[in-house]
């Protein structure tokens, strides 16, 4: 299954194309189709899981060693890896470069093109990580998909709205498979693209739409950092897309220190846009403008982890061009930590449940590039691994509750676990999973990531993990009070949801529930499975867990639930001081509009420089295009005055009207020959016939 | 046998027809003048044919015999029809067809 892992996304790009041109033809709008496809390579990427554990690690890597930030190079001793680790061997203490092996990654590619030396290939590429995010991917897709048959069944459009699912299944899917750059940035592009069509998913309310185009263009802006960034690797790397060939490259110093780092900023620009980071964060939460299943899978557990993803994937050029060994502060770990504490104070004034979501979803991306930019690279992975599976669930859940209520408005929610309790229940492990209490996902992946900031050299990080930690759990507990507890104050008569939506909330809450064990303390799994040569060969450190810091963060945690009750549920702590003391009005405020800045791009960027623009590009029409146009106008007028009056007037008609005068005038003197009286008609023919015989006799003789 | 004065005997006649078809402003006339034309053309067709000691220039003389019934039929007809329209049969008259 590995060699061809190619049909996993093949699979949803079938079904895509067949729900588009069929769809509307087949029974509830071709959505069997799409949920048949995601359910086949759900099973296939379970093989593919299967295959990769039991496959033995053979590729011997030798890893840097452990000191890494003291060496403060980039990799002029750096490792190699692959076979020419044996060579190499002699020249190294025996020190360092202890080998270790981890399963080689599969491989399988075709020329794309060619253009002159360079080869463009596209392929497959492997590994734990991808085999990971196959599996993540999948299983999301699969729970969203069968979600819908139901949440979206009376939709006038749910067969654009299953494409649409499909085509980003086959996005991801691509993007995470893919062996080259330029395959990558395919598949992210066909993700944004779907993104966009599904946030815009009903589009007949305009603030839909513009959320949907609000969405496009910020990740768009981040985009071109991350084109730009593809470009540069490309030409340093030796004029390759191979992401292999890359790593290889950045780790082994084959490409200059502030080429690397200038890579890395603008590859960083894409995960800011894409990932929902600081400060491009502000499309996320109004992408919640989609319909909820969509919000599940693209802008909780999938999408919105491709920034990560990219991270994560071509972990060489960060790691050298962030220099992350070095410890301290680096660009990623600064925009990660800062995401994690602003989106996690945002959540808290949010009065719907999707948005209080997605402000953690911005929190927990920032949890995730801050992890990868610490140096915690499984730590990451592990935590957008478990994220998926609790935030799929929190997303699915809030749709089964909308569902019931008829509004995201928590204000018009309360005491709903007496009403349904599967989406309470579920919606619960979700929470305390997110919120980091042990013994749930949450809790082992956010301990990893603060023990890697810890051990790896950034204590700044780590206090504004410990913080989020906090935070996360004192908004989860607020959001599951409004909506669960207390008394129903809507007007709608809230129900259980069917089947088809709680068996999808059911399987993740049980993954959400134990998916933190394959990565906990003795056990270490998922670290193993993922291991690949990038990571040993930069020497990324994988750090025992750190009983300190995980009963640290419980507490924190603990405490941030505690709080929260007290205020929630016991009506404890300075209630209505946003009113009376200014100071606390102006941070509610401030909060509330979200630190303005959707006002500063709407306003001050996009205004500042809409105008000058529009002015330069109004000058720009009338004197020059409007000049180039006019020239090419009166040029052609006169062009056309000389064919009309020479060649048209004068050759064309001339001949056509001496023909017509010829032809007149011999007609008028032939007319005079048809007198009409037969006589004549006889005389003529008789004379005629007489010059005749007197022509033939004088021949003859 | 001697071929001349019947040559000649046909000769007279055709111009005789010739003239008539020319001259004469009578429909009736004309008609006529043609019958004279298309006998002389019969009297040469039978002398050569005797001539040549063949039947064929009879056979010849006899289909210009039939298809001259044929004609003076259509031809009296038409200028039946022109009496009835006009009142005359005067050929100098007929130019309605004048280009």
């Amino acid at each position: 299954m590995l060699e061809n892992a190619w049909v996993i996304p093949a699979l949803p790009v079938v079904s895509f194309f067949v729900i588009l041109f069929f769809g509307k033809r087949l029974p509830s709008g071709g959505a069997w189709v799409g949920v048949a496809a995601v359910a086949l390579a759900f099973g296939l990427s379970l093989v593919a899981v299967g295959e990769w554990i039991a496959r033995p690690a053979t590729l011997e890597v030798e890893a840097a060693h452990a000191a890494a930030p003291a060496e403060a190079g980039h990799g002029e001793e750096g490792a190699q890896p692959g076979h020419t680790a044996e060579a190499d061997e002699g020249a190294h203490g025996p020190a360092e470069g202890a080998h270790d092996a981890v399963r080689e990654p599969v491989r399988r590619e075709v020329t794309w093109f060619s253009n002159g030396p360079i080869d463009i290939k596209v392929g497959i590429h492997i590994d734990g990580l991808a085999v990971a995010m196959l599996f993540v991917v999948t299983t999301i897709a699969l729970a969203v998909h069968v979600f819908s048959t139901n949440y979206m069944a009376d939709d006038p459009r749910i067969t654009h709205y299953f494409a649409g699912l499909s085509l980003f299944t086959a996005g991801m899917l691509v993007m995470v498979t893919a062996s080259t750059t330029l395959l990558l940035l395919f598949g992210w592009e066909a993700m944004g693209l779907c993104s966009f069509m599904l946030i815009g998913h009903w589009w007949e309310k305009q603030e839909n739409s513009s959320a949907a185009l609000k969405a496009f263009f910020t990740t768009r802006t981040g985009d071109i950092g991350l084109l730009v960034g593809i470009a540069i690797l490309f030409f340093a790397a030796g004029q390759t897309f191979d992401i292999a060939t890359l790593n290889d490259a950045a780790l082994n110093g084959q490409i200059s220190q502030g080429l690397l780092t200038v890579g890395a900023v603008a590859l960083f620009c894409g995960v800011i846009g894409k990932s929902a980071q600081f400060p491009l964060h502000t499309w996320l939460p109004d992408a919640m403008a989609g319909p909820t299943p969509v919000s599940a899978l693209i802008h909780a557990a999938t999408m919105v982890v491709a920034g990560v993803y990219l991270v994560a994937r071509v972990y060489g050029v960060f790691w050298e061009g962030f220099n992350i060994a070095a410890g301290g502060v680096n660009l990623g770990a600064v925009i990660g930590g800062v995401t994690v504490v602003i989106a996690a104070l945002l959540a808290f004034v949010q009065t719907d449940i999707k948005r209080v979501l997605a402000y953690s979803t911005v929190s927990q991306l920032g949890y995730m590039v801050m992890a990868l930019c610490v140096g915690a690279w499984t730590a990451g992975v592990f935590h957008l691994f478990t994220h998926a599976m609790f935030k799929g669930l929190l997303f699915l859940g809030s749709g089964s509750v909308s569902h019931a209520v008829g509004t995201f408005d928590m204000r018009e929610m309360g005491g709903l676990r007496r009403f349904m309790p599967t989406t309470f229940k579920t919606f619960m492990v979700g929470s305390i999973a997110l919120a980091g209490i042990p013994p749930l996902a949450g809790f082992w992946s956010k301990d990893e990531i603060l023990t890697g900031a810890s051990a790896g050299g950034y204590p700044i990080m780590f206090w504004m993990g410990v913080l989020g930690a906090g935070m996360t759990a004192a908004y989860m507990t607020r959001c599951v009070w409004l909506t669960f507890f207390g008394e129903y104050r809507g007007q709608a008569h809230p129900h259980e949801s069917p089947p088809a939506i709680t068996v999808p909330l059911i399987g993740l809450a049980v993954l959400a529930a134990v998916a933190g064990f394959l990565n906990a303390p003795g056990v270490g799994l998922f670290g193993d499975w993922t291991n690949n040569a990038v990571t040993l060969a930069a020497g990324v450190e994988h750090h025992a867990f750190s009983p300190g810091i995980a009963l640290m963060s419980t507490l924190v945690a603990l405490v941030g639930i505690g709080l929260a009750a007290a205020w929630y549920a016991r009506n404890v702590g300075p209630h209505g001081i946003t009113t009376r003391n200014s100071t606390a009005r102006a941070g509610y405020t401030f909060l509330l509009n979200r630190y303005y800045l959707d006002h500063l791009y709407t306003g001050a960027i996009v205004g500042s420089i809409k105008g000058p623009i529009a002015r330069a590009a109004y000058w720009t029409n009338q004197n020059v295009i409007d000049g180039v146009v006019n020239g090419i106008g009166i040029a052609a007028r006169r062009g056309g005055n000389f064919v009309y009056d020479i060649v048209d007037q004068g050759m064309v008609d001339g001949a056509i009207n001496a023909s017509a005068a010829g032809t007149g005038a011999g007609g008028g003197f032939l007319r005079t020959i048809q007198s009409g009286r037969v006589q004549q008609y006889a005389a003529v023919f008789f004379a005629a016939a007489a010059i005749f015989a007197v022509v033939l006799i004088v021949v003859t003789i | 046998m001697i071929l001349n004065q019947f040559l000649a005997l046909a000769a007279v006649l055709f111009c005789i027809g010739v003239y008539g078809v020319l001259a004469r402003r009578n429909a009736v006339l004309v008609l006529m003048s043609i019958e004279l034309i298309l006998n002389a053309v019969n009297i040469n067709l039978v002398a050569f044919g005797a001539f040549h000691d063949t039947v064929a220039g009879q056979v010849f003389a006899l289909f210009v015999i039939a298809v001259a019934a044929a004609e003076v039929g259509v031809g009296l007809a038409i200028v039946l029809l022109i009496y009835r329209n006009r009142q005359s049969v005067d050929v100098s008259e007929l130019d309605m067809m004048k280009g």
